[in-house]
């Protein structure tokens, strides 16, 4: 039922946790040996967005921007320009938040080949509070012409993200966040840009989940297998290019679908599965996620149960879609 | 380097143009005005003061300092030209044309439907239009310049040690001074001070006027010479309406090891056509059919000085 390449111990309370911006700094340290375009600039966020080692071994491919956000942008398109496949690291809040207008213009009109890295996205950053929890990032990339979306839900899948981007030609833009999260993928789970994995087989209703949150919904998934409702679970790593056919395959079988995702329900992931259910194959569906509020500060488990993100939230969801598929969608 | 020539070009020996290829540079500009105002009247809107004022400084950096000819224009190691005030791109496409990288005739399509010549220049037409990349947000250009200058360094620096063959190249940047207000702007001084960025040289078209008004009345910049000094760099000032200062004063900028550096280029806008001439309410519109007429005359009779033009 889920996927043979998953970590076998997914589901154990003591499943190993590992946060996925390790997995940048990782991917970012294979590329500085095997791609010598890749530069990679931070703004004053070495360390905590993992790119210090890097910035270590490679000195003459990395530059420290300072506290300046919109110029680290401009100058990321500039080094694409001449070639370069520059990595912008920073916190999501500041970019793409602060930068929408330079990744519009210089990255996205212009074609350049830059890929964007958000750091300590989604509310579980924290303690930090509602300032620096990117909640709005991907309704802001996904709109934007040209660009490439890219949500890993662990460690190792945002290793193979960031190596999957410097080869992918256009703009990107991707998240991973700062706490320990569960490790779901092995290096065998397959990750391609604009495809998304059925993670586990079901027939009963679809979850489609992206980022660390994928680990609730297949929490939830095996919680609700007990009460004989068989899940299907998706992860929609990439959220653009949006994998239609993968949404509507699933939907076709089993008329409903929740979403999951640590961002805002609109504009999301859950605007994405919105508007390709639209215009594919309409069916009932439920969001989990932000309904339109900012965070506040908190431990990371806190927030997730108080702004309703956990496998039990999404039990809940499915149960609501599955009666309504029953009274046809009412 | 120990010159730091400020408000002052006497205090070297510049390097001089031939008086022949002077004559051609200012026949160039003249043309080039002309043009400028002849796209203007076909797309009946647009920017006015600001290219006029810029022309000279344009065929300087394209006619003769830039390293890029239009059988180059692809070439890895070609110097790059930014234009980061974009709303000044029909001096630009006027160049370029100009300078034979295409067609004359195509500028009267500027920003009609279908147009290489877009309202604000853009990068999708290259290698026809060379254009390295998309302009219009103000300050964008200028980090971008910044990021080409680091890379040609960055491939210096490989060069070294691998000996490796990475093309290097000079970068330029044109801004306005209204420009000057957005804070994006000095964050890339910032990093190309920190970083003693001489692959860089910016013009600065110091015409004092914005959309609004006069730059003094809108956001003060002065003292502008002060500002880009206490970010280290190095500051030129020079009349940019005079080709020959142009081009010494790149000469200069080149040959400077310790910082990039900045040529504020003192411009009338409008320059060559006596009603726009240092009129702000030129800055953004076009002539229209009968002021345009007189525009063209004024600059092919330069202002009346040639009598035997017959209508």
């Amino acid at each position: 039922m889920l996927h043979p390449s998953l970590n076998p111990h997914l589901l154990s309370p003591h499943v190993e946790k590992i946060p996925t911006r390790n997995g940048y700094g990782d991917g970012l340290l294979e590329l500085g040996e095997s791609n010598p375009h890749v530069m990679v600039l931070t703004g004053d966020l070495a360390e905590s967005t993992r790119v210090l080692a890097f910035w270590k071994k490679y000195p003459e491919r990395f530059i420290e921007c300072g506290i300046a956000e919109q110029n680290m942008m401009g100058v990321s398109a500039g080094l694409a320009l001449a070639g370069k496949i520059p990595f912008v690291s920073s916190y999501a809040v500041f970019v793409p938040g602060r930068t929408w207008d330079q990744t519009r213009v210089s990255v996205c009109y212009s074609k350049t080949n830059v890929k964007i890295a958000g750091a300590h996205s989604g509310i579980s950053v924290g303690p930090d509070g509602a300032t620096h929890q990117a909640l709005e990032d991907l309704a802001i990339m996904r709109v934007l012409p040209n660009m490439t979306v890219i949500v890993p839900c662990d460690a190792e899948e945002t290793r193979k993200c960031t190596l999957a981007v410097a080869k992918f030609v256009g703009p990107c833009y991707f998240r991973f966040a700062r706490e320990k999260t569960p490790v779901i993928t092995t290096k065998e789970t397959p990750f391609e840009i604009g495809k998304a994995l059925i993670v586990r087989e079901g027939a009963d209703v679809t979850i489609a989940g992206c980022g660390p949150l994928l680990h609730e919904a297949l929490l939830a998934a095996d919680l609700l297998a007990r009460d004989g409702i068989e899940a299907e679970v998706l992860n929609f790593h990439t959220l653009k290019p949006f994998d239609h056919i993968a949404l509507e395959a699933s939907v076709r079988k089993t008329k409903g679908v929740v979403t999951i995702e640590e961002h805002q329900v609109t504009g999301g992931l859950a605007g994405a599965v919105a508007e390709s259910l639209g215009r594919h194959f309409p069916v009932p569906m439920e969001s989990i996620g932000m309904q339109d509020s900012f965070g506040e500060s908190g431990e990371p488990d806190e927030l997730l149960t108080t702004y309703g993100m956990r496998a039990k939230d999404v039990i809940e969801a499915v149960k609501k879609v599955i009666s309504r598929k029953q009274n046809k969608g009412r | 380097m120990t010159m730091r020539p400020y408000g002052d070009l006497q205090c070297y020996t510049p390097f001089m143009l031939t008086d022949l290829r002077l004559r051609e540079l200012e026949l160039a500009a003249n043309q080039i005005r002309q043009d400028i105002i002849t796209s203007l009247l076909a797309a009946k809107s647009g920017h006015s003061a600001g290219p006029l004022g810029m022309a000279d400084v344009f065929t300087a950096l394209y006619f003769e300092i830039a390293k890029i000819t239009p059988e180059t224009r692809e070439a890895a190691d070609r110097d790059r030209v930014v234009l980061s005030n974009a709303h000044i791109c029909p001096v630009l496409y006027s160049t370029l044309a100009n300078r034979g990288y295409f067609p004359r005739e195509e500028l009267t399509t500027l920003r009609k439907l279908g147009s290489r010549l877009q309202g604000h220049s853009s990068n999708h037409f290259w290698p026809e239009v060379p254009i390295e990349t998309c302009g219009g947000p103000l300050a964008q250009g200028i980090s971008q310049a910044v990021g080409m200058a680091i890379a040609s360094r960055s491939n210096f620096q490989q060069n070294e040690k691998d000996k490796g063959t990475r093309p290097t190249w000079h970068t330029w940047c044109l801004m306005g001074d209204g420009e000057l207000n957005e804070g994006q702007c000095w964050e890339a001084f910032m990093l190309a001070g920190k970083l003693n960025l001489n692959e860089l040289t910016i013009f600065i078209d110091r015409n004092n006027i914005q959309i609004d008004g006069f730059t003094e009345d809108i956001m003060p910049l002065e003292p502008l010479a002060d500002k880009f000094k206490a970010f280290n760099w190095s500051v030129i000032e020079i009349n940019g309406h005079d080709i020959q200062s142009v081009v010494a004063a790149t000469e200069l900028a080149k040959s400077t090891y310790e910082n990039p550096t900045v040529i504020i280029c003192h411009t009338i806008p409008g320059k060559g056509v006596s009603f726009m001439q240092n009129r702000f309410e030129w800055h953004g519109k076009p002539p229209n059919a009968e002021e345009g007429q007189i525009a063209l005359r004024e600059l092919r009779t330069l202002a009346g000085q040639i009598k035997s033009e017959h209508e």
